[in-house]
């Protein structure tokens, strides 16, 4: 299936990656290329929250694969993320060298601070690109394999399932924010100076993550489309509303739950990946189960099981925290929350759902 | 409507699928020896032994509560037994498999509350029905090719759903659904097909139909049903089998049953 067929189907997709192309490409001319003092000149600031919302949004795409799609409600996927975005910490704190504050060239600065000798094992190969990438996709995707190979096949669904990712992602939280397990702790690892040797701080550097950020977006989400357009994505919305009666026509419904949640763990881990560099910082927080909640609350705002509809929930839910955490910090929670019951009460299929309803009204 | 078309799914078997080796060289497809299911010390099935012979069409029909449903569990794999053995051909226990690969051995059931996917349309619930390498890559690469096309095309013509195949199966009337899961359970192209009461809330017209399409796959594939519709058991029936309380109270003709003096009771009594 050729992309043209694939998106011939889908005409919003077909308008999402439009949008998204000819949003990266102004944004960024209008970084580079627009002289600051012109009104026209995006900031690089700008540049950076952008491709933040565009990690999220793949980030989103992820869950609705497994949520929406698969109806296995994860609520652990922050847990994904944030492995991603630590091989690619880990990959830039090698890069610092002896740029620290302790000048040490072989150990990061926390590990000098906690006067450890040697490179845990665990560190080797991170001071390769190629190695911190493989281990972007490889690490969430075979923890999403081994858990999900333990609880898809005693069967573990629904509500059970929604907690015990609360509680894997909630561990994670624990042991990283453990100074022993060798990933700076509480600090998280930070103060980072450069990827493939371009300094970070510079506009290039951070317009081209930004673009790297769009383009795995877009292709995240050609991807996502062919999966859920082939036969497979048939076989997962037949397990979501009636699971058992896809095993008596010989589905071997673990096998194809497993799939779509690595699948999806790795796209989380690839979102991750390119949101740190952007942010500046990793550190264990990221594994808040309350971050994975929210990741919820956007596909549902977006609405779930269309796809673009978690990127526009992603990126409307992210704006809005922007705004209100500037002006009410101590409010958000609670919007957050009412947003989620508002939702789910009034508009179940999300702003998706809605848009489709009022143009079925406008035909008629 | 016109006259049943029917789908043949032995005929066109060539479609390069493994599944277990079925051997029903000495007699019966499927034996249940001594199979007992108890429910909280309730003897659902109560050392239920039962035979039913390659190609053969059995009826078998019983009170509410008889078994007959937990019976079927069993044989796909839905229910563990306590106790006793269940053998698909000579070679094959059941016991020892999941129910995708009982499926996948060639036992198709038709659930007695139906149950067809919703969301899907009528055309994409027979495609996934349908008897091809279900395994996760296969199935993420799969395309139609225009044999399984016409495959889906006959068995929607066979139950009358052509002009439905847009829809979604969750808005179809309950007769019509009824009809989707009997497609659903042609293109598996089982060897043993499980119906659990197939003409519940059918019009008499559409039973009529229903009887005509069992008749005519028995022969090239082994057929249960469960059905407690008396009139339209004995327009099919040839063997018999009266489950109550877990077990066989006996088997015979249509008439032979019903004249037997312990069905009446069971029937009429209590
Ligand atoms: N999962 C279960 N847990 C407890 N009891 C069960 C369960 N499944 C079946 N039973 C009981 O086992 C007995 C046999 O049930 P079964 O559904 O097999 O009967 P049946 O012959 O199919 O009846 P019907 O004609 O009403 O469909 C019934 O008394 C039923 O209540
Ligand atoms: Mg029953």
């Amino acid at each position: 299936m050729g992309i043209g067929n694939l998106l011939a189907r889908d005409r919003v997709g077909k308008t999402f990656l439009t949008l998204l192309a000819l949003f990266a490409v102004v944004v960024s001319t209008l970084n580079l290329l627009v002289p600051e003092a012109s009104a026209f000149h995006v900031s690089t600031f700008t540049v950076t929250v952008a491709g933040k919302y565009l990690c999220y949004a793949l980030l989103a795409l992820a869950v609705d694969l497994v949520w929406g799609y698969c109806g296995i409600l994860s609520l652990g996927h922050g847990a994904f993320f944030a492995l991603g975005g630590y091989a690619m910490g880990m990959y830039m704190m090698r890069q610092i060298g002896e740029r620290g504050v302790y000048g040490n060239a072989l150990l990061p600065d926390f590990m000098v601070f906690l006067n450890w000798k040697e490179l845990p094992w665990y560190w080797l190969g991170f001071d390769h690109f190629w190695f911190a990438s493989l281990m972007v996709l490889l690490v969430p995707g075979l923890l999403a394999c081994l858990f999900g190979w333990l609880a898809f096949r005693s069967r573990v669904t629904g509500v059970y399932l929604s907690i015990i990712t609360q509680a894997l992602t909630y561990a994670f939280m624990l042991a990283f924010f453990r100074n022993e397990m060798g990933f700076g702790g509480n600090n998280g690892l930070t103060d980072f100076k450069d990827i493939l040797g371009f300094n970070l701080q510079k506009d290039g550097t951070r317009v081209a993550i930004f673009l790297l950020s769009a383009l795995f977006l877009g292709l995240g989400y050609i991807t996502s489309r062919f999966v859920v357009e082939s036969k497979m994505g048939r076989v997962v919305t037949a397990v979501r509303d009636a699971e058992s009666r896809t095993r008596f026509i010989g589905y071997k419904v673990e096998h194809f739950k497993l799939w779509i949640f690595v699948f999806s763990a790795v796209l989380a881990g690839i979102a991750g990946a390119l949101y740190v560099p952007q942010v500046g910082i990793i550190n264990p927080s990221e594994f808040s189960p309350l971050n994975s909640l929210e990741l919820v609350i956007w596909v549902a705002v977006g609405g779930r099981g269309t796809l673009y509809g978690a990127v526009l929930g992603a990126i409307l839910v992210n704006y809005a925290k922007t705004i209100f955490t500037g002006i009410l910090p101590e409010v958000w929670l609670f919007a957050l929350g009412g947003l989620f019951v508002a939702v789910t009460l009034f508009m179940p299929d999300g702003l998706v759902g809605v848009a489709r309803r009022l143009r079925l009204g406008g035909v008629r | 409507m016109s006259t049943v078309r029917i789908h043949d799914p032995v005929t066109d078997e060539n479609d390069g699928v493994a599944s277990p080796e079925l051997d029903t060289a000495h007699g019966p497809i499927l034996y249940l020896e001594d199979v007992t299911v108890s429910f909280d010390g309730f003897r659902a099935l109560n050392v239920l032994s039962l035979y039913i012979d390659d190609g053969e069409l059995r009826c078998i029909i019983g009170p509410n509560g008889a078994g007959k449903t937990t019976m079927m569990d069993v044989i796909t794999g839905k229910t563990r037994p306590d106790a006793g053995t269940v053998f698909f051909g000579q070679t094959i226990d059941l016991l020892k498999l999941d129910e995708p690969s009982i499926a996948q051995a060639g036992i198709g059931r038709k659930f007695q509350k139906p149950s067809v996917f919703e969301q899907l349309t009528v055309f994409e619930n027979l495609e996934l029905a349908m008897h091809t390498d279900k395994r996760v890559w296969p199935t993420l690469f799969a395309r139609l090719n225009s044999t399984q096309r016409d495959d889906i095309e006959i068995v929607m013509e066979t139950i009358g759903l052509t002009a439905q195949r847009q829809e979604r199966a969750g808005s179809l009337s309950h007769g019509q659904k009824q009809w989707l899961e009997i497609g659903m359970l042609l293109m598996q192209k089982p060897k043993l097909l499980l119906v659990d009461e197939p003409v519940a809330g059918m019009t008499h017209q559409e039973t009529e139909r229903t009887a005509e399409l069992l008749l005519s796959l028995a022969g090239k594939h082994s057929v249960v049903v469960v059905e407690h519709d008396m009139e339209f058991v004995r327009s099919i029936a040839r063997k018999v089998t009266v489950l109550h309380e877990g077990s066989v109270l006996t088997e015979g003709t249509m008439d032979e049953v019903q004249n037997h003096p312990r069905v009446i009771e069971v029937y009429l009594g209590d």
